[in-house]
This record gives structure tokens, C-alpha cells and sequence, in this order.
């Protein structure tokens, strides 16, 4: 009984220990993120912006700031914007990265040198975005390197002006994030293919299945988590979308405002001092960044399950 | 039967010819941007104005140092404010990341699970909806345009922290600090010293993606910082964007633009073995 007590004593004096290595975190949670957090959601109920020189507000407004923001056209345009640009480079972006995990996990092709491919197309995420984005503008510039071999190739006979076309703009903007993030898809989803049980494969090749009947009826649905993963994370990742339209356009999300996604909308409301609006705008994408991860939540807990 | 495995042979040969053609395709579109930026920081201005060329032109060093004596876009000072930044966010980050891991994975208490969940419901949650209450916030404690408020928040990262507790389940067995604590080491030391140097794969690993993540990060710097002394990379490349584009020297642009992609490219390649399997190992994209 004595022994027993003080085992649990002991137990309790490392528990301590526990809760102490947990308070640089939260506290740090706490005072940078948490109350950050919950002083925008009450900003949003307040009337407060910049009129010209003079501060207006900060007034209780209740959910005026809500009705505004839904009224104006404008959060659905850039909803819209944000989300077009993110479908046009994650299609291509999961196309490309099913087949090449396919191809580099695939044991009779015997891919050579697939470790130098992997290094090249992972190379584009680590780059610093909002340089990628300059680098952008001026290769496709009017005067450009992209415009003169264009000419020179007698494909155009004037420069194209690639970033006055909202399809133009749009393209420019889907094609690096696609460039950016290609790569670490195809390795997340090779991870996936490897860890399918190579029985299955076997199996498949003994009933004599084509490889497409293996891809689509074996691979396929055993990789629907880490799909789901990875498109979800894709578009928590998309409506964050921000240092590529904003360097390309300037900030300005041209033209026409087609390119304008919702963070750069933020933004601008940061910068104009527009504190209310800014409020109600953040508490909008907190609510539908916020349901994408109780999924993201969901699809890692069931799999820690599974193991 | 010996025609069938020949046929297959010859169509196993034609695939993978195609993956080929198809990889080579796609590493061509992921390096000729690169490749293009090299050309053009080694030109002088009429060069690039005239045209494109495949080989690299004299000016390397003229680019070179015309950027560094540059008196208004002060990129080195931009490269050494961002080096200070992400180095000290990286130490800070890996640490108490690890800190916090390890208090999850090697002590038992109750609001264990709790933690653990709640990290990893906000680990998705993006900083930009707390922006507003954060610049306030630093305005209030007269952070703004300091390096402080880009720092100190590195020590909740909580893909970090994931990524450590994965990596702490897999190779730190619970053995290991019982068998610290009947040789008397105390806890905080037994963390410092036996589990942190176990974990140094996993620390180099996150050590490369927080560095690199807040090198490249524009959202945050741009919403603090506002001196010219004060401003990091990112913010030197917006300005440049925004200003008159046609009075500038693009050689030296170009070069502008190559310091601040060719050194994560060449760490990248000294380590790139590295990370593509760090990309494996935490399944979760910073």
C-alpha cells in the first residue's frame, strides 16, 4: 500500500513536467494567435475606417459590416477568382502527380535516374513565391524573353499582352502554382503507392489486368485518403492564395480585377485601414478555412486509427 | 507465349520511352524559368532589350555590382534581415516544437489528448485571419517595425509540432527516459540531452522547411515592417514590382531577382536527397 502510494506520487511529480514543457507553446499561442484571433472577430462587429484623414469609428454596428460585405458584389467575384485560378492548377497538378507516382512506384517499368527527376520537379516549392511571381512578370512581359522568342518564331507578329487577358493573367498565375507545387504532390502521393500491399499487384497480373484496370480499380480507391488529403490541404492552400497574383499584378489583381483573390482583398482593407470590413472578411475565411480542417482533422485521426 | 512476352517487352519499352519524353517535358518547364533568369543576370540592358540568347552574357559581375551598390533597394540588407529572421525562427521553432512534442509523447496527464487534438485542428488555420487583431496587437505593444512580432510566434508552429510527434513515436521509445531517470538526469536535462540529440534527423528536416518558409514569407514582414534598414527579401521584390518599370536596368533587375532564388536553389541541391524524403517522412505541406 505504502509502495504504492508513493509510485503514484512519483507518477504525479513527472506530470508536472508535462503541463510545463506545454506553456512556451500555448503561451506564445495565446498571446500571438489566440487573442489576435478573437480581437478580429470583435472588430468585425465595429464601423471603423479611414475617411480620408479622419478615423470613423470604432462604433457597434452589429452585423452591419456582415450585411455589406455579403450585399457588394465583390466577395463572390473574388471567391470566384480564387477559386477558378485554384481549379485551373490543381487539375492538371493531380493529373500529372497520379501518373508520375504511378510511374516512379511502378516495379516493372524501372524508371533510370527517377531520383534526379524527383529533385527538378520538387526544385519550384522552395523557391520564394513573390520572386517565382517577379520572375514571371518579367519573362512574359511586353518586352520580354517569352514575347521576343514568340516573335522570332514567327508564331506572333506583335507581342502578346499576356497579363491584360484575364484568361492570360489567370493561366500565368494557375501555371506556377501548378510548377510550385506538382512536385510535392507526386511525392506525397507516391508515399500512398507504396504503402499498398504489393499482393494486391501481383494478384492483378496472375488474373491477367491491364495497367489500367490495376490503376483505376486497385490504386485508386486504396489511395482515396491521401487524395482527399491532399486536395483538401490543396484548398485550404488555395484560398490563402496570395504572394503570386499580388506580385504579378501589382497588387492590383488585373485586369480588371480577375486576379484579385480574397487575401489580397484582406489586404487591401489591412492597408486602407478599413478595420471593420477587414474583420467581417477574415471571420468568413476563418469559418470556411476553419470546416476544411475539422476534415483535414478527420482524415488524420482515421488514419492514425487505421494504423 | 514467347511472341506474347516479346510483345510485351516492346510495349513496356514504348511506355516507358513516353514516361520519358513526358519527364523530361516537365523538369525543361521546371528549369527553364531558372535557366532564363541565370541568362539575363549575366546581360547588360541593351543586350536584354535586343533580345533572348541562349548563352550567358559578360555582365555578371557589372549586375553584381551594381546591385550591391545600389543605394535605394537595398537587397544584401534585405538578405541579412532575412537571415537573421529565419535563422532565429528556426532555432526557436524546432526547440519548443520538439518541447511541446515531447511533453505529448513521454508524460501522461490529463488534458493530453486534448492538447494534441486541439494542435492539430489549428495546425490548418491560416495566420491571415488573425492579421488584423495581430497588427493591432503589435501596434499596442509598440512592436511595429520590429523583428520581434516576426519571431517570437515561431515557437507555436504547429506542423512542426506534428511532424516532431510523429517522428518521436516512430524512433523514441518511453524505455529510453525511464532508463534517464534512474541515472538521475531531471527531466528538462534528460529532454536536452538524451532526446534532442536523437531527434536530429527530424530537427534538420524541419530546420530546412521553417528556414526556407520564412525566407520566402511576404504576408506577415509586409503588414510590420516598414523601414527601408528593416525590410526583408520579399518586400525589396514588391517594391521593385511597384516601381517604375520602365526606368530600370534590367540586368541588374534580373540579378535582383537571382539573389533571391539562387541561394535556396543551391542549398537546395546540396540537401535536395534530404528533403525529398523530409517531404515523405511528415505528409504535411507547410
Amino acid at each position: 500500500m505504502k509502495s504504492s502510494n508513493a509510485k503514484k506520487r512519483k507518477h504525479v511529480s513527472y506530470t508536472k513536467w508535462g503541463y510545463i514543457f506545454l506553456i512556451p507553446f500555448f503561451l506564445v499561442y495565446f498571446i500571438f494567435s489566440f487573442i489576435p484571433m478573437i480581437s478580429t472577430f470583435y472588430y468585425s462587429f465595429f464601423e471603423n475606417y479611414m475617411s480620408g484623414l479622419n478615423v470613423i469609428g470604432p462604433k457597434f454596428v452589429g452585423f452591419d459590416n456582415f450585411v455589406k460585405l455579403f450585399t457588394e458584389a465583390d466577395l463572390l467575384k473574388y471567391t470566384e477568382n480564387t477559386l477558378i485560378m485554384w481549379v485551373l492548377g490543381f487539375v492538371p497538378q493531380i493529373a500529372v502527380s497520379l501518373l508520375l507516382a504511378a510511374w516512379f512506384t511502378n516495379t516493372r517499368l524501372k524508371l533510370r535516374c527517377s531520383g534526379f527527376f524527383k529533385t527538378v520537379i520538387y526544385m519550384p516549392n522552395l523557391i520564394m513565391a513573390s520572386a517565382f511571381s517577379m520572375l514571371f512578370f518579367t519573362l512574359f512581359s511586353n518586352n520580354g524573353p517569352i514575347n521576343m522568342l514568340l516573335m522570332d518564331a514567327g508564331i506572333f507578329k506583335e507581342p502578346c499582352h499576356f497579363m491584360s487577358i484575364t484568361l492570360g493573367a489567370r493561366s500565368l498565375i494557375a501555371s506556377m502554382n501548378f510548377l510550385m507545387w506538382f512536385g510535392n504532390t507526386t511525392i506525397l502521393l507516391m508515399a500512398g503507392m507504396m504503402g499498398i500491399d504489393v499482393a494486391l499487384f501481383e494478384a492483378a497480373e496472375v488474373d491477367g489486368a491491364t495497367s489500367f484496370q490495376v490503376f483505376s480499380k486497385i490504386t485508386m480507391p486504396l489511395l482515396k485518403p491521401i487524395m482527399a488529403y491532399v486536395m483538401i490541404t490543396s484548398l485550404i492552400g488555395g484560398l490563402q492564395m496570395f504572394d503570386l497574383p499580388q506580385i504579378l499584378t501589382n497588387g492590383k489583381g488585373g485586369p480588371d480585377r480577375t486576379t484579385m483573390t480574397l487575401i489580397m482583398y484582406l489586404n487591401n482593407h489591412l492597408f486602407s485601414k478599413n478595420y471593420g470590413m477587414a474583420g467581417a472578411l477574415s471571420v468568413v475565411i476563418f469559418i470556411i478555412t476553419g470546416a476544411l480542417s475539422i476534415v483535414v482533422f478527420k482524415l488524420l485521426t482515421d488514419q492514425k486509427e487505421a494504423r | 507465349m514467347k511472341k506474347q512476352e516479346n510483345s510485351r517487352n516492346v510495349g513496356l519499352s514504348m511506355k516507358r520511352i513516353i514516361c520519358y519524353i513526358v519527364l523530361i517535358i516537365l523538369s525543361v518547364a521546371c528549369l527553364i524559368p531558372f535557366y532564363m533568369l541565370f541568362i539575363n543576370a549575366t546581360r547588360a540592358h541593351v543586350d536584354i532589350q535586343r533580345g533572348f540568347s541562349v548563352i550567358p552574357g559578360k555582365f555578371l559581375m557589372t549586375n553584381i555590382s551594381n546591385v550591391l551598390n545600389n543605394s535605394t533597394i537595398l537587397i544584401v540588407r534585405g538578405m541579412i534581415n532575412s537571415l537573421i529572421i529565419s535563422s532565429l525562427t528556426v532555432i526557436l521553432s524546432v526547440y519548443f516544437s520538439a518541447m511541446t512534442a515531447y511533453a505529448v509523447h513521454a508524460y501522461e496527464f490529463k488534458l493530453k489528448n486534448f492538447v494534441f487534438n486541439f494542435i492539430l485542428l489549428i495546425m490548418t488555420i491560416p495566420a491571415q485571419v488573425s492579421a488584423l487583431g495581430f497588427i493591432k496587437e503589435m501596434n499596442m505593444m509598440n512592436l511595429k517595425d520590429s523583428f520581434i512580432p516576426l519571431i517570437i510566434p515561431a515557437i507555436a508552429a504547429p506542423a512542426c509540432f506534428f511532424f516532431m510527434k510523429q517522428y518521436m513515436e516512430s524512433s523514441i521509445p518511453l524505455e529510453i527516459v525511464e532508463a534517464a531517470r534512474i541515472d538521475g538526469s531531471n527531466e528538462l536535462h534528460t529532454f536536452n540531452w538524451v532526446i534532442m540529440p536523437m531527434m536530429k534527423p527530424a530537427l534538420a528536416v524541419q530546420a530546412i522547411f521553417g528556414f526556407v518558409a520564412t525566407w520566402n514569407n511576404y504576408f506577415t514582414p509586409a503588414l510590420i515592417l516598414t523601414s527601408a534598414e528593416k525590410k526583408t527579401l520579399p518586400l525589396w521584390i514588391a517594391y521593385i514590382r511597384s516601381a517604375d518599370f520602365t526606368k530600370f536596368d534590367m540586368g541588374q533587375l534580373y540579378m535582383m531577382i537571382a539573389f533571391s532564388i539562387f541561394p535556396v536553389i543551391i542549398i537546395y541541391l546540396i540537401l535536395s536527397k534530404f528533403i525529398v524524403q523530409g517531404v515523405t517522412l511528415g505528409g504535411v505541406k507547410g
